[in-house]
């Protein structure tokens, strides 16, 4: 791909301070998304999906802290930019959604204003204007008698339509990348369908970065143009969402893709056991030494508990970090 | 790991006025009631007295050391009996809900209602001084906040996995409230009960003073401080050095329910990340 | 590798016998709540959580219990186990009638029956060993000597894969994975013959998931259980059942085999259901229904599912709404255009055949 990317992380480390001791919760993360592009950021809880997201939007707290890398949005090192020019960076052309808009919107004020506010905040409009506007940004969320629904609290709505309301808030200013930290697990599967359908045509139409976060790799592959699977903090691999259904080159990626039943497989192969990945995910706190999945992979030899795996690179731009990749 | 200091000084503060009133008979240099000798009215402070005399010539030292008894006992008692009440009538409405817990509210905001001291003198009007009445009057009368706390820890357990579980094996009602609930609340309702260990000295200081409670010559601080009043130009040290153990005492009781807030609150224990 | 490791059990539903081979019937469940209104009742209205279920389920079976938030699917399972009391209908457990009060006797009910909670974080309580979680139900039920409760407690450990060394410790000294593994334990430590897996495994980490439905669908067979499995997960689902009950809005409107199921679904709303499951090998549209699920305090006229539903017709939005037709094969649904919309089916795919595998 040609052109300067949207968003380029390099080499990011970000640590997780423990009092005097500091851990890596993130190491040695690095991705690229174009702009109009899907990517997807796949791993398990704690593998450090959510804070990589975190730390692009510049939100990461204490006792979180970058401690290496560097992530440039649109060629300019976000790091080096001031708190303000940050700040008007975030919802402006970085906006993120969460798994619990409950929790992501104000419930002492109408969804209507909450809209309005992006309008008045990035683009100096009046609130008579933006109030306008807010109705219009919900009618194109699909939002059903947008004009009445604009006066509601956040309590009034359905989960469904209040994640429908967080994308109207986080596409209001026209956001050249959008993270979306799984958005869809609180909800239901038919209301899982429509929200993911109207993230997909929304961002198509304006031509909208999509950085999808999700412990569901079947969702992610079929939303994403490319998927990085990342585990206890690494990306393990990085592919076209095809490749890595089709064949997964990592043994974590192997045993994510073989181990759930999957819709058909029964009706296809009969009940078969599934394939178990062994032990427990390990903690920020106890990383294993060299790849960190050796102590649950079946084809660790003595080079996987010693020294960490140097990227290989595959065909279309995949690439997977591994000693005995398939 | 930080130094809980307020723990630890509260703690040492509670210990040291239970161990002078477990020694007194061992500490205190005369008997508090009996030796009153007229010679030594009122004497100051001095090597001989430490903390001085009163107007009888009794120890006022001695007289502190015994009294940390009587203040520590209702202090001790009358805060179990309130939460035993708090606990029992609060988990239970948690619990079961419905008109039990209808019930139990309004009797809670009764006495949330009523400033309790108040109600204590009432307690103590009808069942006259003396210790038992004092512990009776203070136990009754300071529940509410540990009925709430308990409500409201049992109202939010309830809904937990492990108690849903307990009731689907076929646990009674009595031993999941026991077994489950009980131990996983336990740990605010300690921490106001030490804090309302310390109101209970004071009430109990409060209720001597106005001569409700402890019969003299026995002596409690507040029965000292209530005897001090009238000398406390003339006397000073009559009123100081009780008023100095009631204030040392209940401010090591609140420290300590503050130290324990911290290490019980499971808010600011270090979780799995 | 067309017939790998078959497990025993596999397609022996369907052909069971009808009468003693029933361990659950269920006839005409309705739970209503209460919702709202003044202190007198005034202005309150009737959730009606549950309304008209009918199931059986037969020993060693497994059986699908499939439905999004407010289906009622977590109403039935609380009735089952007693901890709710029916407005109507029969709950026949084990040749028992069960459905005389809330509590009637939770004691008998829970020798029967047990749940497997879905998170294993709040389903154990925190201050209790492993040990205690196990042994207090034996000792509530009965057993008393000492030695029948340690041989127990550690057989059911050895059961789910746990070692009998490790009882002493305390839920939060174990992973997500293996404090499942104890929620089993305690699930059936009293040997109960019907077991509720509510969600089992959807809190848990997704490396960890296959464990947990291996272990469960290994204990099936070694104890001789029988399953309600309930999840909105239909690739668990579909794993794990033999028959399948798809529910909305407190009524069931499909169940039957799971092949008949997943492969011939007949009602629209399981056809959305498993439509809108992202298909990781196509990037293709997920199916959408064109609005949220209706408030079920004010459930849609007619047919519930008519206002999302692509095939509605007038007839759909009229009372009373289409009733559970059985069909010979055992395939019920309620849908008033069944036939013609398999029609519809049909046709479509047969358009879209090649272009699918």
């Amino acid at each position: 791909m040609t052109g300067s990317p949207l968003i380029e992380v390099e080499d990011l480390r970000i640590d997780l301070n423990h009092g005097s001791s500091r851990v890596a919760a993130v190491e040695g993360v690095s991705f690229r998304i174009d702009r109009g592009e899907t990517f997807g950021l796949v791993g398990e809880s704690g593998c450090g999906k959510s804070i990589t997201a975190l730390a692009l939007i510049g939100l990461l707290r204490p006792p979180l802290s970058i401690s290496g890398g560097t992530i440039r949005f649109d060629g300019r090192e976000i790091q080096s930019l001031s708190a303000a020019r940050q700040r008007a960076l975030r919802g402006n052309r970085i906006a993120m959604i969460f798994q619990e808009p409950m929790t992501a919107l104000n419930p002492v004020s109408p969804v209507g204003r909450q809209i309005a506010e992006m309008f008045v905040l990035h683009k100096g409009k009046s609130w008579r204007e933006a109030d306008q506007l807010a109705v219009e940004a919900l009618a194109s969320v699909r939002v059903p008698a947008p004009e009445r629904r604009v006066k509601d609290y956040p309590h009034q709505l359905s989960g469904g339509m209040r994640q429908r309301v967080m994308i109207a808030i986080a596409l209001a200013c026209g956001p050249d990348l959008l993270i979306a930290d799984e958005p869809t697990t609180a909800l239901d599967v038919t209301v899982q369908a429509e929200i993911i359908e109207l993230m997909r045509n929304l961002c198509a139409e304006r031509g909208t970065a999509v950085l999808m976060i999700s412990h569901d790799l079947g969702l992610v592959a079929n939303v994403c143009r490319r998927v990085a699977v990342m585990y206890a903090g690494r990306i393990v691999e990085e592919r076209g969402s095809a490749d890595i259904f089709r064949a997964p080159s990592h043994p974590y990626t192997q045993g994510l893709v073989n181990s759930l039943p999957r819709l058909g497989s029964r009706a296809a192969l009969g009940r078969t056991r599934l394939t178990e990945i062994a032990g427990v995910v390990p903690a920020i706190t106890d990383f294993p030494a060299g790849c960190r999945f050796n102590p649950r992979c079946a084809h660790a030899t003595e080079i996987c508990r010693t020294a960490a795996p140097e990227t290989t690179w595959l065909g279309a731009g995949g690439l997977v970090r591994c000693h005995h990749h398939a | 790991m930080k130094l809980r200091a307020n723990l630890i000084i509260g703690g040492a503060l509670f210990a040291l006025a239970i161990v002078v009133g477990l020694l007194a008979p061992w500490l205190a240099h005369t008997d508090p009631v009996l030796d009153a000798n007229l010679m030594n009215a009122e004497e100051a402070p001095s090597w001989t007295w430490w903390f001085g005399t009163d107007a009888q010539g009794r120890d006022i030292y001695s007289r502190v050391v015994y009294g940390a008894r009587i203040s520590l006992t209702v202090g001790i008692v009358s805060q179990l009996i309130n939460s035993v009440i708090g606990v029992g009538l609060g988990l239970s409405a948690g619990y079961w809900g419905g008109w039990w817990d209808d019930f139990v509210n309004g009797l809670t905001n009764l006495m949330l209602a009523i400033p309790s001291l108040i109600f204590a003198l009432a307690i103590m009007a009808v069942l006259g001084p003396g210790l038992t009445s004092l512990l009776i009057a203070l136990g009754l009368t300071n529940w509410s906040f540990t009925c709430r706390l308990a409500r409201a820890s049992a109202l939010s357990l309830r809904s937990q996995g492990y108690v849903q579980a307990a009731r689907v094996l076929g646990y009674g009602d009595l031993r999941i409230m026991i077994t489950q609930l009980l131990p996983n609340m336990l740990g605010p309702i300690i921490v106001i009960g030490t804090l309302g260990m310390g109101s209970a000295v004071l009430s109990e200081a409060a209720l001597s003073f106005l001569g409700l409670g402890v019969r003299p010559p026995f002596p409690s601080w507040g029965s000292m401080l209530s005897e001090a009043r009238e000398q406390i130009t003339t006397a000073p040290w009559l009123s100081v050095f009780p008023g100095l153990a009631i204030f040392l005492t209940v401010l090591g009781l609140n420290l300590l329910g503050d130290g324990l807030r911290d290490i019980l609150d499971p808010q600011s224990r270090s979780r799995r990340i | 590798m067309h017939e790998p490791q078959n497990m025993p059990g596999e397609d022996r539903a369907g052909k069971g016998r009808p009468g003693d081979d029933v361990i659950l019937s269920v006839e005409d469940l309705a739970v209503h709540f209460p919702v709202g209104g003044s202190l007198l009742g005034r202005g309150r209205r009737l959730l009606r959580a549950v309304d008209g279920v009918d199931l059986e389920l037969k020993r060693g079976e497994c059986l699908g219990l499939v439905g999004e938030s407010g289906s009622g699917k977590s109403t039935v399972a609380l009735s089952l186990l007693g901890l709710l009391t029916p407005t109507r209908g029969r709950i026949v457990l084990d040749g028992q009638v069960v459905t005389s009060g809330p509590s009637g006797d939770r004691k008998a009910l829970a020798r029967i029956v047990q749940m497997v909670f879905q998170d294993p974080y709040a389903s154990l309580n925190p201050r209790q060993t492993v040990r205690r979680t196990l042994e207090d139900p034996l000792r509530v039920h009965g057993v008393t000597a000492a030695s029948e409760i340690e041989d127990r407690v550690a057989t059911m450990l050895r059961h789910v894969g746990l070692r009998p060394e490790q009882s002493g410790r305390y839920p939060h000294e174990f992973s997500g994975g293996q404090r499942q593994r104890i929620g089993i334990a305690r699930a059936l430590i009293l040997n109960p013959k019907i077991v509720i897996c509510d969600e089992p495994v959807s809190a848990l980490d997704v490396s960890i998931r296959a464990q947990i439905i291996n272990l469960l669908l290994e204990l099936k067979e070694t104890l001789g259980l029988s399953y309600i499995m309930i999840s909105h997960d239909l690739g668990v689902v579909e794993h794990m059942s033999d028959r399948v009950a798809v529910m909305y809005l407190g009524r069931i409107v499909e169940a039957g085999h799971w092949r008949e199921i997943f492969e011939r679904p007949a009602h629209p709303y399981t056809q959305t259901l498993i439509a809108a499951i992202p298909d990781p090998l196509r990037r293709a549209p997920l199916a959408t229904t064109g609005g949220d699920l209706p408030n079920p305090l004010n459930p849609p006229s007619g047919c519930a599912f008519s206002p999302r539903c692509r095939y509605a017709e007038a007839v759909c939005r009229r009372e009373p709404g289409p009733s559970l037709e059985t069909r010979a094969d055992g395939h019920a649904v309620r849908c008033w255009r069944a036939d013609e919309i398999a029609g519809q089916a049909e046709r479509g795919l047969a358009l879209t055949e090649g272009g699918h595998l």
